[in-house]
C-alpha cells in the first residue's frame, strides 16, 4: 500500500504541472545552444508574458518538444522560427520582424536620437555666439 | 469598527489633501500670507491621517479581520506573520495606499527641509504635491478601496500568492515606490517655477538633492525586483524587458537625464526648459507606469488583477498632471530666456548629450513597450521581447560609455578636444589591453550568440558585444580612477557622488556583460548518487526528500557541490505546493559568490527509479551587475547630502529677479 | 503667439496622442490571438478518427463545407459549449468535425457517451501535434473550412449564438 501511495504523488505532480525542464539529447554544443536561444525567443501563448523556456504550460512543452524535434532535423533558427510563425503568427516570437510595416519600430528611437542631437547642437552654438556678445558672467 | 476608522481617517487626510491643493495656492495669487502659511501644517496632517489609516490596514492583516474584502483576498489563517504585514501591499488597493502614504511621506519631507524656501515657493511646491496626493487619494477612496467589508465574513482566507510569501515583497514594492513618488518632488518644484513664471538657479539648485534622492531610491527598487526576479521565479532570469519592469526603467532614465541636465543648468542660465520638460517627463512616466501596469492594457507576469475602469481613472490623473504641467510649460516657457553660455567643446555640452542619450533610451524602452499597442489598434499583434530592447538599447549605451570619461575630464566652459583627447588616450590604450587580457583569461573569443540581422544574416553578436562590453567597463573605470589622480583635493559631496555612481557604472557593465554572455545552462536528467561535471563543478545529485515546512508541502532536492575535490556547497531546491490554494512553486537553489553564483532548479520527476529533471546554471560575476547598482544608488544619495545644494544664494535670486523684470 | 509658443507645444501635442492612443487600448481581451492562417489552405495531417478507427487527411475533407471544432474531456469549457454545437448539427447548415486534443481516447469516448456525440467523425490528437500545425493554443477553438480546404475563420473560445449569427453564418454564405 505504502508502494502504490509513493507512487501517485510523483504521479499526481506530473498530471497537475508540468515543468519547464525538458531533457532533450543533441548530437552537437551548437544545437544545444539554438535550442536555448529558440525557447528563450519563442513566446508561450497561454501565459502572462513569459517565453517556452520560463513556462510550465503544456502548450509551451509541446513547442519546446518540437522546436527540440525540428533542430535535430537540421533547421536553423531562422526556419523554426518561421514555421512558428506561420502557424501562430507573429506574436509568437518575441523578436520583431523587420518588414516596411514594421521599418517605423525600428527606425524611430534612431530619428529621435537624432533629432534631439541636432536641437541640441543648435541650441548651444546659438549659447555661445550670445555668449561672445554677452557681458553677463557668473 | 477598525475597518470603517480606516475608511474615515483614508477621507480626512483626503480633505486634507484638497485643503493643501486650493488654500496656499489661492494665498500665492492673492499674496495672503496667512493662507500661504497652511501649506506646511497641512502636509502634515495630511500625512499622520493617511499613516494612520495605513497602519489600520496592516492591523486588520495581523489581526487576521476576514471580513475585509481585502484581507480575506490576500491572507490566510496559517500565513505567517512577517508576510501577513507584507501582503498590504502584495495585491493593488493596499499597494495604491502604500503609493499614498508614501506620496504624503515625500510632501511631509519636503514641508520639512525647506526652511531656506520663500512663503511664496514652499506655497506653491506643497500645493502641487497636494493636488498629486489629492488624486492618488480619490483613487484609492473611490476606485481601490482596501477596507471593503465582504459580508458574511469567510472563516477563512484565500492564500497570499506563494510568489510573494518572500522577504522580495517586504522590501522591494516600498523602496520601488519612494522612487517613483520621489520624483514627484522634481516635478512640483519645477510646476511651481512655472506658475512663478521664472526659473532660477536657486529653483534648480533646490531641486537637486530631491532629484539625487528619489533617482537612488529607484535605482535600488529596480535592483531589488531584479534580484527578487532571480531568485523566486526559478529559472535564472533577471530581467525580460517586460512591460512592468520597463514601467520601473522608464523614469529612472528620465531621472539619469535630468540629473546631468541639471549640473549644467544649476550653473548656466541656459536649457531650463529642458530641465523643466525632463522633470515633467520623469514623474509623467512613474503615473503611466502605475497605469500600465493596474489597466490591464498590456500582458506582464507582474501584473496587478486589471481593471479598465480603474485604468481610466488613472489615465486621467495621468492627463491632468502631465498635460496641465505640459500646457504650463508651453504657456511659461518664452519667459525663460538663456543668456549665459558655454562654447560647444565643454563639459557642459557633454552632460547635456547625456541627456539626449538618456532620453532617448527612455523613448526607445517606451516605443517598444507601447508598440503591441499601437500595432492592436491596427488590429496587427506582435511581440516585441529581449531581441529587440537588448540590441537597441546595447546601441545607444555605446554612445553613453564613450562619452561617459569625456564629460568627466572636459572642463567648463570652453575647452579643447585635442586637450581631453591626450588625457585620455593611454586610458583607451589601457582599457585595450585589459581588454585582451579578460577576453583571452575567460575564453570570450569563444561565445557562440547568433542573431540574424534584418532576420536574415547569422552574426555572432554575442561574441562582439561581449567584448564591447567589457572594454566599456574598462574605459569607464579607469577614467573613474584617473579623475581622482587628476583632481585629488577637497572634493565636494556632489563629486564623491558622482565618482561612486560612475565606478558603480562600470562595475555594473561588467557583471551584466560576463553574465549575459558567459553563462552557462544544462538540463539534465539525474538519479541518486549520479553526479553532473559542470564547468569544473561536479555536482552531485542526493534523492529528494519530502517535508511540510509552515504553510506548504516541499519535495527538496539534495545537491552537494565540489570543486577540484574541495567542498563548494549543499545546494537544495524545492519544489513546493501551497496548501491553501494547491499552487505549485519552484524555489531555486543559490550559491552566491563574488565571482559567480551556481543556481540548480528541480524540474519534475522523470520515472520511478528517483531520476528527475535538473537544471543546473553558472553566472559569472552576477553580483557585479547588482552590486554596481547599489553603487550608483549610494553616489545618488552620497550627492544628495551634499550642503552646497541648501544653502540659498538669496543675492543671486535677487539678482535674477531684477534681471528678469529688465528683460 | 510667436514660433516659441508653438514649439512648446509639441510636447503637450505628443502627450495627447499618447493618451489617445493608451486609452484606445483599454478594455481589449490581451488574450486573443488572431490566427495566422486566415485564408490559408488547412496544414496536411493524417490521424486516426476516434469514431471508426479509419485514417482521416485532408483529402477526406476536401469537397464540403465544414466546422473544425477543437475539445477535449478535460476542457470546462467545451462542456459549456457542447449543446451549442449540438443544436447547430441538428439545424442542418453545415457538418462540424471535431478534433480531439491532447486527450485520451478513452476519456473521450466516456464524455461523448455521457454528453453526446454530435460531431460527424473526429481526429484524434494525442500530442497535440496536428493542433500545432493548426496554430491551436486551447481549448474550444472552431475552424471554418470552406470545400477547397481553406480556413476562412477562426473562433477562439466556445461557440455561442452571437459568433454564430454574427460571424459564422455570414461567411458560410459567402464562401457557399
Amino acid at each position: 500500500m505504502k508502494k502504490l501511495q509513493l507512487l501517485l504523488i510523483p504521479l499526481l505532480i506530473l498530471a497537475f504541472s508540468t515543468s519547464a525542464i525538458d531533457i532533450h539529447e543533441f548530437e552537437t554544443e551548437e544545437q544545444r545552444l539554438d535550442y536555448q536561444q529558440l525557447t528563450e525567443e519563442l513566446r508561450c501563448l497561454v501565459c502572462q508574458n513569459q517565453n517556452i523556456a520560463d513556462s510550465d504550460a503544456g502548450l509551451a512543452k509541446d513547442l519546446r518538444n518540437e522546436v527540440a524535434k525540428l533542430i535535430k532535423q537540421g533547421q536553423n533558427q531562422i526556419q523554426i522560427t518561421d514555421y512558428m510563425v506561420k502557424r501562430y503568427g507573429e506574436f509568437v516570437t518575441y523578436s520583431p520582424p523587420m518588414g516596411a510595416d514594421t521599418i517605423v519600430l525600428w527606425v524611430m528611437p534612431l530619428l529621435v536620437f537624432l533629432i534631439a542631437a541636432f536641437v541640441l547642437i543648435r541650441g548651444i552654438k546659438r549659447n555661445s555666439t550670445q555668449a561672445n556678445h554677452s557681458e553677463d558672467d557668473s | 469598527m477598525l475597518a470603517e476608522i480606516g475608511q474615515f481617517t483614508l477621507v480626512i487626510g483626503m480633505l486634507f489633501s484638497l485643503l493643501l491643493a486650493v488654500l496656499p495656492l489661492y494665498g500665492y495669487f492673492t499674496k495672503n500670507d496667512n493662507f500661504m502659511h497652511t501649506a506646511r501644517p497641512l502636509a502634515y496632517m495630511q500625512f499622520l491621517f493617511i499613516l494612520v489609516s495605513f497602519v489600520i490596514l496592516v492591523t486588520l492583516f495581523v489581526i487576521q479581520d476576514f471580513s475585509v474584502q481585502y484581507v480575506w483576498q490576500n491572507s490566510n489563517s496559517i500565513l505567517p506573520i512577517r508576510y501577513r504585514i507584507s501582503a498590504t501591499w502584495g495585491a493593488h488597493e493596499g499597494s495604491m495606499l502604500l503609493w499614498l502614504l508614501i506620496q504624503t511621506l515625500w510632501t511631509g519631507f519636503v514641508a520639512f527641509y525647506s526652511k531656506s524656501l520663500s512663503r511664496g515657493q514652499i506655497a506653491r511646491i506643497l500645493a502641487v504635491l497636494g493636488i498629486i496626493s489629492l488624486g492618488f487619494a480619490a483613487f484609492v477612496y473611490f476606485m481601490s478601496n482596501p477596507f471593503i467589508r465582504t459580508i458574511p465574513a469567510p472563516i477563512d482566507g484565500n492564500d497570499l500568492n506563494p510568489l510573494l510569501q518572500d522577504i522580495g515583497l517586504i522590501i522591494h514594492p516600498p523602496i520601488l515606490y519612494m522612487g517613483y513618488v520621489g520624483l514627484s518632488v522634481p516635478f512640483a518644484i519645477a510646476i511651481a517655477a512655472l506658475i512663478g513664471g521664472k526659473i532660477d538657479e536657486t529653483w534648480i539648485r533646490w531641486s537637486r538633492p530631491w532629484t539625487n534622492a528619489a533617482w537612488g531610491f529607484l535605482t535600488f527598487g529596480i535592483v531589488l525586483g531584479s534580484w527578487w526576479a532571480y531568485y523566486e521565479l526559478g529559472w535564472g532570469g533577471w530581467w525580460f524587458w517586460d512591460p512592468v519592469e520597463n514601467a520601473s526603467f522608464l523614469p529612472w532614465l528620465a531621472a539619469t537625464a535630468l540629473i546631468h541636465v541639471q549640473a549644467v543648468s544649476e550653473k548656466r542660465n541656459a536649457f531650463r526648459g529642458w530641465t523643466v520638460l525632463l522633470a515633467i517627463l520623469g514623474f509623467s512616466l512613474s503615473v503611466l507606469g502605475t497605469f500600465l501596469v493596474r489597466s490591464g492594457i498590456l500582458t506582464s507576469v507582474h501584473a496587478f488583477a486589471s481593471d479598465p475602469s480603474r485604468g481610466k481613472f488613472v489615465l486621467s490623473l495621468l492627463a491632468i498632471y502631465a498635460g496641465g504641467a505640459l500646457f504650463l510649460y508651453a504657456l511659461r516657457v518664452n519667459k525663460l530666456k538663456s543668456k549665459i553660455g558655454f562654447e560647444l567643446s565643454s563639459k557642459e555640452t557633454l552632460l547635456l548629450t547625456n541627456s539626449i542619450i538618456f532620453f532617448s533610451a527612455c523613448f526607445l524602452v517606451l516605443w517598444g513597450t507601447l508598440f503591441p499597442i499601437i500595432a492592436e489598434s491596427l488590429n496587427y499583434k506582435i511581440s516585441i521581447g529581449a531581441p529587440y530592447f537588448g540590441s537597441m538599447f546595447f546601441l545607444i549605451m555605446i554612445p553613453m560609455a564613450v562619452f561617459l570619461p569625456f564629460g568627466m575630464m572636459y572642463k567648463w566652459r570652453k575647452d579643447q578636444m585635442k586637450r581631453v583627447v591626450t588625457l585620455l588616450l593611454p586610458l583607451l590604450l589601457l582599457s585595450a589591453v585589459l581588454t585582451v587580457i579578460t577576453a583571452w583569461y575567460f575564453e570570450l573569443y569563444k561565445i557562440r550568440s547568433i542573431s540574424y540581422i534584418f532576420n536574415s544574416f547569422p552574426v555572432n553578436t554575442g561574441r562582439i558585444k561581449a567584448i564591447t562590453g567589457i572594454f566599456g567597463s574598462y574605459w569607464v573605470l579607469t577614467s573613474v580612477l584617473y579623475y581622482f589622480k587628476v583632481y585629488k583635493g577637497n572634493l565636494t559631496r556632489a563629486v564623491w557622488g558622482m565618482q561612486i555612481s560612475h565606478f558603480g557604472v562600470a562595475i555594473f557593465i561588467f557583471g551584466v556583460t560576463m553574465t549575459e554572455y558567459t553563462d552557462f545552462e544544462i538540463d539534465s536528467l539525474m538519479h541518486p548518487n549520479e553526479t553532473k561535471i559542470v564547468k569544473g563543478y561536479s555536482v552531485e545529485f542526493k534523492g529528494v526528500e519530502k517535508k511540510q515546512i509552515e504553510n506548504y508541502q516541499a519535495n527538496i532536492g539534495h545537491f552537494v557541490v565540489k570543486k577540484n575535490d574541495e567542498f563548494v556547497a549543499v545546494m537544495e531546491p524545492q519544489k513546493r505546493v501551497y496548501v491553501r490554494s494547491g499552487n505549485p512553486m519552484t524555489e531555486a537553489a543559490i550559491d552566491p559568490g563574488f565571482t559567480r553564483d551556481l543556481y540548480i532548479s528541480l524540474g519534475e520527476q522523470i520515472n520511478t527509479q528517483g531520476g528527475w529533471a535538473v537544471r543546473i546554471y553558472i553566472k559569472p560575476y552576477i553580483r557585479w551587475m547588482w552590486g554596481g547598482g547599489i553603487l550608483m544608488m549610494l553616489g545618488g544619495f552620497w550627492a544628495a547630502t551634499d550642503r552646497r545644494y541648501f544653502r540659498m544664494a538669496k543675492k543671486r535670486k535677487q539678482e535674477n529677479i531684477d534681471t528678469y523684470l529688465a528683460s | 503667439m510667436n514660433k516659441t509658443v508653438i514649439k512648446a507645444l509639441i510636447p503637450l501635442l505628443i502627450f495627447i496622442s499618447l493618451v489617445i492612443l493608451l486609452y484606445s487600448g483599454l478594455g481589449k481581451d490581451t488574450r486573443l490571438l488572431p490566427s495566422a492562417l486566415i485564408d490559408k489552405p488547412i496544414p496536411e495531417f493524417n490521424v486516426p478518427s476516434l469514431l471508426t478507427g479509419k485514417r482521416i487527411d485532408n483529402e477526406t475533407l476536401k469537397g464540403q463545407m465544414y466546422l473544425l471544432n477543437v475539445w477535449a474531456s478535460w476542457c470546462p469549457n467545451c462542456r459549456i459549449e457542447h449543446p451549442i454545437v449540438t443544436e447547430f448539427v441538428r439545424q442542418n447548415i453545415i457538418p462540424v468535425y471535431g478534433l480531439n486534443y491532447k486527450d485520451e481516447p478513452a476519456d473521450a469516448n466516456a464524455w461523448l457517451n455521457q454528453f453526446g456525440n454530435p460531431y460527424k467523425d473526429i481526429l484524434v490528437d494525442i500530442d497535440g501535434l496536428v493542433g500545432i500545425d493548426f496554430g491551436v493554443y486551447g481549448a474550444p477553438e472552431t475552424f471554418l473550412i470552406d470545400a477547397q480546404g481553406i480556413i476562412r475563420h477562426k473562433i477562439v473560445g466556445e461557440l455561442n449564438p452571437y459568433n454564430i449569427q454574427n460571424e459564422i453564418l455570414p461567411l458560410i454564405k459567402k464562401y457557399k
